[in-house]
């Protein structure tokens, strides 16, 4: 019998996925126990994955096997220092954005909550296993359970969402059978699905085309899901007219889950050094990372849906992450992790505060925002520290990550990646100034300056004010603490050989 | 180069099932003929993956007398992962079905050209 | 050198965003929101007070807050140069709050708390840049800084309020990109970003390198520094409320930028690498061009606050020069000049507002015969003209003096022309200005009744003009400014 600490790494699948079998059986006599549940059981989760982090970090790397089936011929739950920070990492941003899901769900969704939150309880399990698990095929089946859910959550929207969410369907299952088709190759050659072993299986078989072909597949499938340009185009779509607390939940995490899907598969399964010299992958991924950050800034600047213009912010924001990892140098990758963790902060107050202000005013054009600030000065305040950690600006988080970006470009004296970096914090501005000069001044450009019908417009409630609070927070202290991050976690994240 | 063609014929086809789902997928406007696509191209991928389970003189992957070793049945591990993914198509097809029809509600039409014209 | 580790460079830059705190609570009580200005600039004036003793006897105080990056920290540390800065921000601080409150009320201005909420978090920034230890300590409050004054430039709301912010930030974060990229390639070439008087960067590059990267850092530093032709900024930014072209656009953020140039021509790069890299007389060159270009359109601005504007971006071209010509002469006159032109310029500020909020004229040619108005008021205009054009006993002959000994230590000659021609035109642009006040009669004809404005913003105009006759006098009145530039330049190495 495994010790608590180690039975961690199944609860933290096992009790949001029970509990959303529970939601549909209790919530059926009692509605109001939907959110409950789901908020306690993601707590659990929250709970498992920081003993899980800190169990990783004092004894090393746990191996679950699952049934007692010793691997490769069971499915073994692996937790190394990189699993359990992203563990937390969507851990922690679950839980403050269901805290906030409450009155908006109310809102656009009176008579769908139970349904609601069986589906999201889902997607966080589906999120969990992938983080969680050492064996490719099980991840696909998490990936896929994942997926699933997001669409059903996202088609439950407004306007376009229904066709935002096929659009989506279609492609994600292209991006999911790609990543199968991989996982297939590998099996051919090497006859294992674990991890660990195919890291042992396949060096000698690095010059055969087999391996070549399934790393292609691995690739695209996940390139698709990330939204990595120039597949990303399923995701402005499904991000604005997704509902509020779905937008907030699925932009920090989804692609980020998917970014370490790429991480893992580049660095554990593939060693580093296939990825960097034997096939310059990783050159050819920051390429393409790098056109997606400049890429995704402009199209953000044409938009006046604020959700649209985070959405493509969002896709530019992937770019900086696949840009680290295709430096492979030790500051780019700690860039990468960095910002996976810092961006899932910025993007989750960031959506949240844009749910804040669809539930309180139902509008989301830029232009209609006119001094919005003195009825919603905390929302406000939120999305002021958001926008200027996203622009890059010390001591918020986005600097940081940021300057390891830089500091990696420039010891692989690569130019071309400053200068994109560069830039693009300055276009971030511009799009984002845009909305704080909206927000704070008058600027009389047109559009509606009347009241919505309903409510006056004033601060959101305490459930919806307080995750956007402590998310605006933690994008403040994860700047300032960052160091203590990186060389008390991420170091140990790193692959081996950085 | 004909000849490792013709061996590996049901590759060959794989791919062949595999672009013509793709194209559905991308090219045709309407949502059913697009969910059509969606499934052959996951059957492609099933069936690609039963073949290279198969073995010159195997049989079925289920436990007779008088045959202990396993090099006598076909490799029943990309069977049951198979399973597995025919599940997850099934579920993507409903999920898929449930939006058509939420789409259909809507807009009460299933082309897709019309339907952005009508978001519009 | 001796170090001595206190906290105090910490809690100066601490007290006024508590006080920024405590301004937003009492957004309703007006009284009470100024009070905790007011505090803060007496207790931050005073805590940097304190500290000065020590540096005087030759000591260094530091202070580690925490970690930043896996080998650098955010560290303050308070030398002679950090001291000055400090002293002089916080306080001038203390003159702004008074001559603010006095401002504000008289134009009874909407956004008050916003306002001096922003001023708090300003000033916060300034004094952390003052007492930064390292490069990325001095980014992290130097971009603070852009961001906290941009509401302020704004303030007005209107359009062109909104267009001037918008070019403000613009400028700004662009120079932000390239100081960032100055400050991580030199951490890949040096592995380290701590300051050294001397510099560090000798022999961690190629001399291209080293050129480019001192290129990158001049345009980057030097757009807050408004060097031209990255200086358009500062006269847009004439739009905002005058207390703020006082206290930021003359003393705070253009000085921030003149001080990290300085940081980084003398402490990063020093002056025998400078010397080497045959740098310092193309940076003297290339600043000489702002300072009589930005006179000569000076003379064509009708907007007092503009030629004023004018006026700064050619006087901060002064301090850049001096550190330009690597001696310590000129070191010390660039040194001095960053108090002694504070204390004229707010001066000559203040006197704009006044005359605004007494009776709303903003341009020059509107305001003959003010003099008999508001004779006290332009009285000190007029010391703080006379200064400008480096005119004894005011204070800016003194710096003028240093300026020139230092060109001639360097053996350019050239450059006290280049002064001498810019204190003639500083006459040209200034002494019209005092003439037409007194000496030409008001349009309209009436007589002109003596009426001033209120204390408020009266006595921090005479306070500060008469600091500048009296530093002229005795250049180490109260603070030590004399005392302080001497060891400053006497702590640089390699001249």
């Amino acid at each position: 019998m495994n010790p608590p600490h180690i039975q961690a790494t199944i609860l933290i699948i096992i009790i949001p996925l029970m509990s959303s079998y529970a939601i549909p059986l209790l919530g059926w006599r009692w509605k109001r126990s939907a959110y409950f549940i789901a908020l306690t059981a993601i707590g659990a989760s929250l709970v498992c994955s920081l003993i899980l982090l800190s169990t990783v970090l004092t004894q090393g790397t746990i191996h679950y096997h699952l049934g007692g089936w010793l691997p490769p011929w069971g499915i073994e739950y692996v937790i190394d220092p990189l699993n359990g920070f992203m563990g937390v990492v969507v851990c922690t941003i679950s839980f403050l954005v269901t805290l906030s899901s409450k009155k908006s769900v109310e809102k656009e969704l009176p008579e769908k909550k139970v349904r609601f939150y069986t589906i999201y309880l889902l997607l966080f399990t589906g999120l969990m296993g992938i983080v969680v698990t050492g064996d490719v095929f099980n991840l696909y089946v998490f990936l896929e359970i994942a997926s699933l859910s997001a669409y059903a959550l996202i088609a439950i929207g407004e306007d376009g969402a229904p066709l935002a969410s096929f659009n989506y369907i279609i492609m994600g299952t292209i991006g999911a059978c790609f990543y199968l088709l991989g996982v297939g190759y590998l099996y051919i050659v090497t006859g294992s699905l674990n991890m660990a072993d195919l890291a042992k299986l396949l060096p000698p078989l690095y010059d055969s085309k087999v391996v070549l072909i399934a790393l292609a597949f691995f690739l695209i499938g996940t390139a698709i899901k990330m939204g990595l340009f120039p597949l990303h185009v399923w995701l402005p779509d499904a991000y604005t007219y997704a509902p509020s607390a779905v937008s907030s939940f699925i932009a920090p995490l989804m692609t980020k889950v998917m970014a370490y899907i790429l991480i893992r598969i580049l660095f554990t399964v593939f060693k580093p050094s296939y990825v960097i010299e034997v096939v310059p992958v990783a050159s050819i991924l920051s390429w393409i990372a790098a056109v997606a950050i400049i890429a995704g800034s402009i199209l953000a600047l044409a938009q006046r849906d604020l959700k649209r213009m985070l959405a493509y912010s969002s896709v530019s924001q992937i770019g900086y992450i696949v840009l680290g990892i295709g430096l492979a140098n030790k500051m780019g990758l700690i860039g990468a992790y960095l910002h996976i963790l810092n961006h899932a902060f910025m993007k989750g107050c960031l959506f949240s505060v844009a749910g804040a202000l669809m539930y309180r005013t139902g509008r989301r054009n830029i232009f209609q925002l006119h001094t919005i600030h003195r009825k919603m000065p905390f929302t406000m305040g939120a999305l002021v520290i958001g926008a200027l950690s996203m622009i890059g600006i010390p001591p918020t988080a986005g600097f940081f990550s940021k300057w390891y970006l830089i500091l990696g470009s420039i010891e692989a004296q690569n130019w071309v990646f400053v200068a994109v970096i560069l830039a693009s914090s300055l276009l971030n501005a511009l799009y984002f100034f845009r909305v704080i000069e909206n927000v704070y001044f008058e600027v009389s450009q047109g559009g509606l300056k009347e009241e919505p019908a309903g409510d006056p417009v004033r601060e959101v409630p305490l459930s919806m004010l307080a995750p956007i609070i402590l998310l605006a927070a933690g994008i403040l202290l994860l700047g300032l603490y960052n160091e203590r991050i990186i060389s008390g976690i991420l170091v140990l994240a790193l692959p081996r050989g950085f | 180069m004909i000849d490792s063609m013709m061996s590996k014929y049901n590759y060959w086809m794989y791919i062949i099932l595999m672009m013509i789902g793709f194209y559905a997928m991308i090219g045709k406007k309407n949502l059913i003929k697009k969910l059509i696509g969606m499934n052959i191209f996951q059957t492609a991928i099933i069936l690609y993956y039963i073949s290279i389970g198969v073995k010159k003189g195997g049989t079925v992957p289920v436990l007779m007398e008088g045959l202990p070793r396993a090099a006598d049945y076909v490799n029943p591990l990309p069977h049951v992962l198979m399973l597995t993914a025919i599940v997850v198509s099934v579920s993507t097809t409903g999920v898929a079905l449930a939006v058509i029809l939420l789409i259909y509600r809507r807009y009460k039409t299933l082309e897709e050209d019309e339907i952005l014209k009508s978001i519009r | 050198m001796d170090i001595v580790y206190s906290i105090r460079p910490l809690l100066a830059i601490l007290v006024s965003l508590g006080a920024a705190a405590l301004i937003l609570a009492s957004g309703r009580r007006p009284n009470l929101r100024e009070a905790w200005t007011l505090l803060a600039a007496v207790a931050k004036f005073l805590i940097v007070l304190s500290m000065a003793p020590s540096i005087l006897n030759g000591q260094v105080l530091e202070y580690t807050v925490l970690p930043l990056s896996p080998g650098i920290s955010l560290q303050l540390r308070v030398d002679p140069f950090g001291l000055y800065f400090g002293l002089l921000a916080s306080g001038l601080w203390i003159a702004t709050s008074f001559y603010s409150i006095g401002y504000m009320r008289g134009l009874n201005e909407h956004a008050q708390t916003r306002y001096y909420f922003c001023f708090a978090v300003a000033l916060s920034s300034t004094i952390g840049v003052a007492f930064a230890a390292n490069l990325l300590t001095l980014f992290l409050f130097y971009e603070l800084l852009t961001i906290s004054t941009y509401p302020l430039v704004a303030h007005k709301e209107t359009p062109e309020a909104l267009a001037a912010g918008r070019k403000y930030l613009t400028y700004l974060l662009t120079s932000a990109v390239f100081i960032l990229f100055s400050i991580a390639y030199t951490y890949q070439l040096a592995g380290s970003l701590d300051f050294v008087a001397g510099g560090f960067l000798k022999g961690q590059g190629s001399p291209e390198t080293l050129r480019l990267l001192f290129v990158a850092f001049i345009l980057g530093f030097g757009t807050k520094a408004a060097l031209m032709p990255i200086h358009e900024w500062l006269p847009t930014a004439m739009i905002a409320p005058t207390p703020v072209s006082a206290l930021l656009h003359a003393v705070a953020v253009v000085k921030a930028g003149v001080f990290s140039c300085l940081r980084v021509i003398d402490y990063v790069f020093g002056p025998s690498l400078l010397s080497d890299l045959d740098l310092w007389l193309v940076l003297g060159y290339f600043v000489s061009i702002t300072i009589i270009g930005a006179s000569l359109l000076a003379l064509a601005q009708d907007n007092l606050k503009r030629r004023l504007a004018f006026s700064t971006i050619s006087q901060l071209s002064y301090i850049v020069l001096g550190a330009a010509l690597i001696t310590p002469s000129a070191l010390m006159g660039s040194v001095l000049h960053m108090a002694f032109h504070g204390f004229m310029k707010i001066t000559l500020f203040f006197c704009a507002g006044a005359i605004f909020v007494k009776t709303g004229k903003e341009n020059i040619s509107q305001m003959n015969g003010i003099g008999r108005r508001m004779p006290l008021t332009m009285a000190a205009f007029a010391v703080g003209a006379f200064g400008m054009a480096g005119i004894p006993p005011v204070c800016g002959f003194l710096s003028k003096w240093y300026l020139c000994l230092g060109s001639m230590e360097a053996r350019e000659a050239v450059f006290v022309l280049i002064l001498l021609t810019s204190s003639l035109l500083n006459v040209a642009y200034f002494f019209p200005v005092v003439y037409n006040a007194f000496f030409k009669k008001e349009a309209g004809g009436a007589p002109p009744v003596r009426e001033e404005v209120s204390w408020w913003m009266l006595a921090p105009i005479l306070i500060c003009a008469l600091m500048s006759l009296i530093l002229g006098l005795n250049p180490d009145a109260f603070i030590h400014f004399h005392q302080i530039a001497g060891m400053v330049a006497a702590s640089i190495r390699g001249f």
